[in-house]
C-alpha cells in the first residue's frame, strides 16, 4: 500500500513543481497567461459578449468613434469594431490551434521516424526539411494559400504546412540522442515492436519540448494567418479576421484609425502572450534549459 | 578545410535541387490554366493550343521540370505573363529597390541589436535590461504590416514628418531616398533587431558564467576588458547564425514593408504574381529567393569556422 501512495505522489509533486516554476517568473508571465485566458474566453463567448453580429451593417453610423452604443467605434460600413474584434479572436484561435495541431502530428511523426530509423530515410527527410526551411515561410504559405479557399480549414492547412519543418527538426534532434538510451536497447532486446518503442517510449520523452514548440507555434500561426489575411490571400472577407480588418481599415486610416490599429494591437498582445508563456513553459518543464532562449 | 567546404557545398547543392523541385511542384499545383489566364477566357482554342505548345504545357510534368531546369541553368527563368517580358529582367529591375531597403535594415539591426544585447546582459535585471527586453518582445510580436500602418499614422498623418508612401532610388537623390526610405528601413530593422538582441543577451549571459571568465576576473582584469575582450568574442559566434537566419526574415519582412509603403520591389512583384497567377514569376521568385537563402547559409557555415578555431579544428 505505501508503495501505491508513493507512485501516485510523483505526478502530483511534478505538477506542483511545474506550477511553482511556471508562476514564479514574476508578473509578466502571469499577465500573459491571463491574456491567453481572456483571449480564449472572448473567442468562445463572443456572441454573448456583444449585442451585434460581425456582419451587421449600420449605414447611419459609419466610421464613428467610441460611444456608448459602439464602444470602439464602427468601420466604413457601420459594423461594430468591438464585435468584429471578438469574433476575430475566434478566427485566430481556431486557425492557430488547428494548424499547430496538425503540424505537430505530422511533423513529430516524421521527425520521430526519421530520427529513429536513421540512415537514408533520415537523410531524405532532413534534406527536404532543409529545403523547406530555405523558402521564406511567408512566401511559401502565400503560394500555397492560392490553392485553398479562404476558409478557416483551408488557411489552417496551409499554415500548418509551413510550420511542419520546425517540429520535424526539433523531434528529430531529440530522438537521435534519445535512441542511444539503455531503455531503448532493453525494449529492443525483449522484442518490442518498433512502433511501440517509437510512440510509447520515445515520443513521451519529447513531450516537454513538443508542448513548448506547440505554444510558440500557435503564436507564429496566428501571426502568419493575420499576415496572409492582410495580403488578401488568407481568410476571405467579410469574415472578421484581424488581418482583414487591418487591411480594410487601412483605407480609412485618416478618418477612423481605430479600425486598422486595434486589430494589430490584438495580434501583437496574443502573439507576445504565447511567446512568453512558451518561454515560461520551457523553464517549468525542463529545468536544464532554464535561462536559454 | 577543403573537404569540409566541399561537403557543405555538396549539401547546399542538394538542398538547392530540392528547392527547385518544391518550387516547381508548388507552382504546378496552383489552380487555373495558365494559357487561359494569359490569353483571356475568350481566346480561341487554336490560340490556346499554340500558347500551350510554346510554353511546353502539353508535355508531361517531369519533362516540363527538366525543360525549366535546363533553361534555368542557361539563365532563362521564363517569361512573365503579366509583364510580357523575361522574369529575370523583372527581378533585376526590382532587386535594387528591395536591397536598398533590406540591406540597411539588416546592417542597422545587427549593430543596434548586438549593442542592445550586450547592454542588457551587462545591466541584467536593471532598467536598461527590462526596457530592451520589452522592446524586443514587442518587435517579435508586432506584425510588420501593422507597425508600418502605425508609423504612417503617427509620423505621416499626425506629425506630418515623413511621407505616407513612395520611393526614390538612392542613386537618383540620396536625400529624397532617406526621406522616403527612413520609415520602411526603421520598421524593418525594428522587427529584425529583436532576435539579434535576444540572442546576444542570452549568449553573453551564458559566456559570463564560464570558467575562463572567472579566471580572467581572478587575475584582476578590469571588468571592461573581461566583458569586451574575453566574453564578447565568444558570445558573438552564435549571433552570426542568427544574423544569417535574419536574411530569410528580411525577405519576408521587405515583402510586407514594400506592400505597405507601396514600393515596387521583389515583394510586391511576388504578391501581384501570386494574385494574378503569373506562374513563371512565382516559380522564378521562389527559386531565386531560396537560392539566395541557401547561399547565405553556406557562407555563414564557412564564416563560423573562420571565426571559431574550435570548429575549424573539427573540420580536419
Amino acid at each position: 500500500m505505501p508503495n501505491a501512495i508513493k507512485k501516485n505522489d510523483a505526478p502530483l509533486r511534478d505538477a506542483k513543481r511545474f506550477f511553482h516554476v511556471f508562476f514564479s517568473r514574476g508578473w509578466v508571465t502571469k499577465l500573459c497567461f491571463g491574456m491567453i485566458v481572456v483571449f480564449v474566453l472572448c473567442a468562445v463567448f463572443a456572441p454573448v459578449l456583444t449585442p451585434y453580429t460581425p456582419y451587421e451593417q449600420n449605414l447611419l453610423a459609419m466610421l464613428k468613434g467610441c460611444s456608448a452604443e459602439h464602444l470602439l467605434g464602427t468601420d466604413n460600413i457601420g459594423r461594430d469594431t468591438l464585435t468584429r474584434l471578438l469574433y476575430g479572436a475566434r478566427v485566430s484561435l481556431i486557425t492557430g490551434l488547428l494548424s499547430s495541431i496538425w503540424a505537430a502530428a505530422v511533423g513529430s511523426t516524421l521527425g520521430l521516424v526519421a530520427g529513429y530509423f536513421g540512415g537514408w530515410l533520415n537523410t531524405v527527410i532532413m534534406r527536404l526539411t532543409d529545403a523547406m526551411f530555405s523558402i521564406p515561410p511567408l512566401i511559401f504559405t502565400m503560394v500555397l494559400s492560392t490553392m485553398v479557399s479562404g476558409s478557416l480549414l483551408g488557411v489552417s492547412a496551409v499554415i500548418g504546412v509551413s510550420i511542419v519543418p520546425s517540429y520535424i527538426r526539433m523531434v528529430n534532434g531529440l530522438v537521435i540522442s534519445l535512441r542511444e538510451n539503455d531503455y531503448v536497447t532493453a525494449a529492443n532486446l525483449i522484442g518490442q515492436k518498433q512502433s511501440v518503442i517509437m510512440f510509447r517510449h520515445l515520443l513521451p520523452n519529447c513531450l516537454a519540448s513538443l508542448i513548448v514548440t506547440f505554444t510558440m507555434n500557435v503564436g507564429t500561426a496566428i501571426m502568419l494567418e493575420s499576415t496572409l489575411s492582410y495580403l488578401g490571400v488568407g481568410i476571405t472577407p467579410p469574415t472578421p479576421a484581424w488581418g482583414v480588418m487591418v487591411s480594410e481599415g487601412y483605407k480609412y486610416l485618416f478618418n477612423q484609425p481605430l479600425v486598422a490599429i486595434l486589430p494589430g494591437v490584438c495580434i501583437m498582445l496574443v502573439v507576445i502572450a504565447f511567446n512568453i508563456v512558451g518561454d515560461a513553459l520551457r523553464d517549468a518543464l525542463d529545468p536544464r534549459l532554464r535561462g536559454k532562449l | 578545410m577543403g573537404r569540409y567546404v566541399l561537403k557543405r557545398l555538396g549539401i547546399s547543392l542538394i538542398v538547392v535541387l530540392l528547392v527547385s523541385v518544391i518550387s516547381f511542384t508548388l507552382v504546378h499545383m496552383l489552380p487555373g490554366d495558365p494559357a487561359v489566364l494569359a490569353l483571356g477566357s475568350e481566346a480561341s482554342a487554336q490560340d490556346i493550343k499554340t500558347f500551350r505548345d510554346q510554353y511546353y504545357l502539353n508535355e508531361p510534368v517531369v519533362k516540363q521540370y527538366f525543360i525549366w531546369m535546363s533553361n534555368l541553368l542557361r539563365g532563362d527563368l521564363g517569361d512573365s505573363i503579366a509583364y510580357s517580358r523575361p522574369v529575370l529582367a523583372c527581378l533585376v529591375e526590382r532587386l535594387p529597390r528591395t536591397i536598398s531597403i533590406g540591406l540597411p535594415a539588416l546592417i542597422i539591426s545587427s549593430i543596434i541589436g548586438i549593442g542592445c544585447g550586450i547592454l542588457s546582459a551587462v545591466q541584467r535585471g536593471k532598467f536598461a535590461d527590462n526596457f530592451i527586453t520589452f522592446l524586443s518582445t514587442v518587435g517579435l510580436g508586432a506584425p510588420q504590416f501593422w507597425l508600418g500602418i502605425v508609423g504612417i499614422y503617427v509620423f505621416g498623418m499626425q506629425l506630418g514628418l515623413l511621407p505616407l508612401s513612395g520611393y526614390v532610388a538612392p542613386s537618383e537623390n540620396l536625400g529624397q531616398f532617406l526621406y522616403y526610405g527612413c520609415m520602411p528601413i526603421c520598421i524593418l530593422s525594428f522587427s529584425l533587431l529583436a532576435s539579434v538582441a535576444r540572442q546576444t543577451r542570452s549568449n553573453m549571459l551564458e559566456v559570463v558564467n564560464q570558467d575562463y571568465i572567472r579566471t580572467a576576473r581572478a587575475n584582476g582584469l578590469v571588468e571592461r576588458s573581461v566583458i569586451y575582450k574575453h566574453a564578447l568574442k565568444n558570445a558573438l559566434i552564435p549571433v552570426i547564425t542568427t544574423i544569417g537566419l535574419q536574411v530569410r526574415v528580411v525577405v519576408g519582412g521587405s515583402l510586407m514593408v514594400e506592400q505597405v509603403f507601396n514600393i515596387a520591389g521583389i515583394g510586391t512583384l511576388i504578391v501581384s504574381a501570386v494574385n494574378g497567377r503569373d506562374y513563371m514569376v512565382v516559380q522564378g521568385c521562389v527559386f531565386m529567393i531560396s537560392l539566395f537563402t541557401v547561399a547565405c547559409n553556406f557562407i555563414i557555415d564557412l564564416l563560423y569556422g573562420l571565426v571559431d578555431p574550435r570548429i575549424r579544428k573539427s573540420w580536419r
